[in-house]
C-alpha cells in the first residue's frame, strides 16, 4: 500500500474555537501535498496533530498504518517535522544538535556520522557547523531544522512553511531539495507562496476556518481561474473590431473584453466557455482574416485568484461578522 | 533507558557550555562554605563533625535547586523546542526523567565538589564518617525532592521567573512544615491527623534525622516517593498541555 497518512475526520477544539473541522484524506508516497490557507486556518493544528505534538479532539489519523494517538513513538519513528519557526535548541552548535537527534533517532558511531555528514552536504551546512545555532542567520537557522527533519531518511516529511525566512537562492534550493526526495517520501509542506504550490507540489490543499475546501493538482486548481485558458491577444487598435468579428461566431468563446489599450494598440482578453482550450481557433480565425498580430499568448489562470475566490467566498455563515478570511 | 541516557546528556552538555554551570557550582561553594564558616562556627564549635555545614543545605536549596528547575520546561515551551522534543520518538516520561537526572546529577556534581570541606575535618580530628556521608546522601535526595516541585512546576509556565517564584515557595512550604509557625496554624482548626500529616510532609525533619547518622527507611521513602510523585504530575502536565 502506498498511502502514508490517512486522515479521517480529523478534528480539533480549542475551547470554543474549532481549529480543525473534520478534515478527511490520504496521502501516498511519491506525492508532495501543498496546504494552503489563511493564518488562522488550521494548516499548524493539522500538521502538529500529524507529527504527534497535538492530540485530535476527535477523528483520526493513521501514518504508516499507525495511529497517532495510540502508537504515538511509532508514528514519531517514522516522521521527519519541521516545526513553524524551525525552533532549535539555541546555545547548542549545529554539529551536537544534529549529534542529538541523530543518536535519539537511533543512530551511533559511524552511522550516526554519515547521517550527519549526508545531511549537512544535502542543506549546505557545513560553514557553520561549530557555531552555536543562536549565532546564525535565519536561513542556516532554518536549515539546521530541515536538516533535523530529514536526517533520519524519513518516509513522511511534514514541513510548516519549509522556506519562510530563505532569500530566492536559498528558497530554490530547498525546493530542489524538497522535490529531488519526493521520489519515494510523502511529503506535507505549508506555505503562503502560491507560486511555491506550482513549483513543488503535486497537489494542493486549500484549507479555510478548518475546513478542507479544495484538493487537487494544482492544474486543477487553477483550471478553477476564470482566465484559465484564456487567450491573450494585443493587436492594433484599428483591428479589434475585425478580431471581434470573427471571434463572434466561435461557439466556444464566452466573453471578449478590452484589457489595455496603449499607443496605437489594444490586448483582449478571449475567455473560453468552460475551460477549454481555445487558442487554435483563434489563431484559425485570425488567420483566415489575416489580422496582423503583435503578440498571443495563453493565460494559464491564477493561483493567487483561485485562493482567494476559495477562501474568501466560502466564508462559513456563521462567521460573516468576524471579517475573518483576508488571506 | 537509552533515550533519557541521550537526553540527559543533551541537557548537561546544555549546562556546560553556558556560563550557568561553573557560575552555579562557584554560588553553591561559596555558600556552603560561607555558611558553615560564618554561621555554623565550624572551626570555632570544636567539633570534627560537618553538621554544621549540612544544616543549612535546605536552605541553600530553597534558592538555589528552583533555579536550576525553573529552566528544564519553561525554557523549552518559550523556545518551541518542546515542538522538536516531543516529536521526536521518545516518551513524555523518558523526557521529564532524562531532564530530571540531569539536572539532579548536576546539583550531585556540586555537591561532589565540597568534598575539601570532608577531606578538612578528617584531616584535623576524627569525624563519624558514617555519619557524614548518610549526611551526603540525606542532602543529595533533598535536592532531588526540591527539584521533582521545581521540573513540575516549570512545566506549567513559560515563563522562568514565574517558575522560580512559585517553585520556591512550594519548596518553603515543603520545608517549614515542620516548624510550630506553620503547624500552628493548621491547629487552630485541623483536625490532629492533619497536622500530623503536614508535620511528617517536613523536609527538614527527614532531613534531621538522616543527618543524625541514621538512615532510617521511611526518611528514604518519604523523599523517594516525594520525587516519584512530582515527577507523575511532571508527565501528566507535559502531556495535558504541551501544545498551550
Amino acid at each position: 500500500m502506498t498511502e502514508k497518512i490517512v486522515l479521517k475526520g480529523l478534528t480539533k477544539r480549542f475551547g470554543p474555537l474549532l481549529a480543525v473541522d473534520g478534515i478527511s484524506m490520504t496521502i501516498a508516497s511519491g506525492e508532495v501535498l501543498g496546504f494552503l490557507g489563511p493564518n488562522g486556518a488550521g494548516k499548524s493544528t493539522t500538521m502538529r496533530m500529524l507529527a504527534g505534538f497535538i492530540e485530535p479532539t476527535s477523528g483520526t489519523a493513521e501514518i504508516c498504518g499507525f495511529d497517532v494517538t495510540r502508537h504515538p513513538v511509532e508514528v514519531k519513528r517514522r516522521i521527519g517535522y519541521l516545526p513553524e519557526g524551525a525552533p532549535a535548541y539555541g546555545d547548542m552548535t549545529a554539529e551536537s544538535y544534529l549529534g542529538f537527534i541523530a543518536e535519539v533517532r537511533g543512530f551511533d558511531g559511524p552511522e550516526k556520522r554519515r547521517r550527519i555528514d549526508a545531511v549537512v552536504d544535502k542543506v549546505d551546512l557545513g560553514e557553520v557547523l561549530r557555531q552555536p545555532i543562536e549565532t546564525l542567520s535565519k536561513g542556516f537557522k532554518r536549515r539546521v531544522g530541515l536538516a533535523q527533519a530529514m536526517l533520519h531518511d524519513p518516509e513522511i516529511l511534514i514541513m510548516d512553511e519549509p522556506t519562510d525566512g530563505l532569500d530566492p537562492n536559498q528558497k530554490h534550493q530547498v525546493r530542489d531539495l524538497i522535490r529531488e526526495m519526493s521520489v519515494d517520501k510523502a511529503i506535507i509542506i505549508s506555505t503562503h507562496i502560491l507560486e511555491e504550490v506550482e513549483a513543488v507540489c503535486s497537489r494542493a490543499a486549500i484549507i479555510a476556518h478548518g475546513r478542507l475546501l479544495a484538493d487537487g493538482t494544482p492544474e486543477d486548481l487553477l483550471a478553477r481561474s476564470s482566465d484559465y485558458n484564456a487567450v491573450v491577444l494585443t493587436v492594433d487598435a484599428a483591428q479589434e473590431d475585425a478580431v471581434r468579428k470573427g471571434l463572434e461566431g466561435l461557439d466556444a468563446v464566452k466573453s471578449i473584453k478590452k484589457t489595455k489599450a496603449e499607443n496605437d494598440t489594444v490586448e483582449l482578453r478571449i475567455r473560453p466557455r468552460k475551460s477549454t482550450l481555445i487558442a487554435a481557433d483563434v489563431a484559425d480565425v485570425i488567420r483566415a482574416r489575416k489580422i496582423p498580430v503583435r503578440s498571443m499568448f495563453v493565460n494559464r489562470g491564477s493561483l493567487d485568484e483561485v485562493f482567494r475566490k476559495i477562501t474568501v467566498d466560502d466564508k462559513p455563515v456563521d462567521d460573516k461578522a468576524g471579517g475573518k478570511g483576508d488571506a | 533507558m537509552r533515550n533519557i541516557r541521550i537526553i540527559a546528556k543533551r541537557e548537561i552538555i546544555g549546562y556546560f557550555i553556558t556560563p550557568l554551570a561553573y557560575i552555579f557550582i562557584v554560588i553553591f561553594l561559596s555558600l556552603t562554605g560561607a555558611f558553615a564558616f560564618y554561621i555554623g562556627r565550624f572551626f570555632t564549635n570544636g567539633q570534627a563533625s560537618l553538621e554544621s555545614f549540612f544544616a543549612y543545605h535546605p536552605w541553600l536549596y530553597l534558592i538555589l535547586v528552583p533555579a536550576i528547575a525553573m529552566r528544564l520546561w519553561a525554557e523549552e515551551r518559550k523556545t518551541g523546542t518542546i515542538e522538536i522534543l516531543m516529536t521526536l520518538p521518545i516518551s513524555t516520561t523518558e523526557a521529564v526523567l532524562g531532564k530530571f537526572l540531569a539536572a539532579w546529577g548536576f546539583i550531585g556534581i556540586a555537591l561532589i565538589g565540597t568534598s575539601p570541606m570532608w577531606i578538612t575535618v578528617n584531616v584535623l580530628g576524627d569525624p563519624d564518617n558514617g555519619v557524614i556521608l548518610a549526611s551526603y546522601l540525606g542532602s543529595f535526595l533533598m535536592a532531588g525532592a526540591f527539584l521533582a516541585i521545581g521540573s513540575c512546576i516549570s512545566a506549567l509556565t513559560k515563563n522562568q521567573v514565574i517558575a522560580f517564584i512559585v517553585a520556591a515557595t512550594v519548596c518553603f512550604l515543603f520545608t517549614m512544615s515542620g516548624l510550630e509557625l506553620v503547624l500552628n496554624f493548621f491547629q487552630a482548626w485541623a483536625p490532629e491527623l492533619l497536622v500530623r500529616t503536614v508535620a511528617s510532609m517536613s523536609f527538614l525533619t527527614h532531613f534531621n534525622a538522616i543527618m543524625q547518622g541514621v538512615i532510617e527507611l521511611r526518611d528514604l521513602v518519604f523523599f523517594a516517593s516525594l520525587i516519584a510523585f512530582w515527577l507523575f504530575v511532571n508527565i501528566v502536565v507535559i502531556d495535558l498541555k504541551k501544545a498551550s
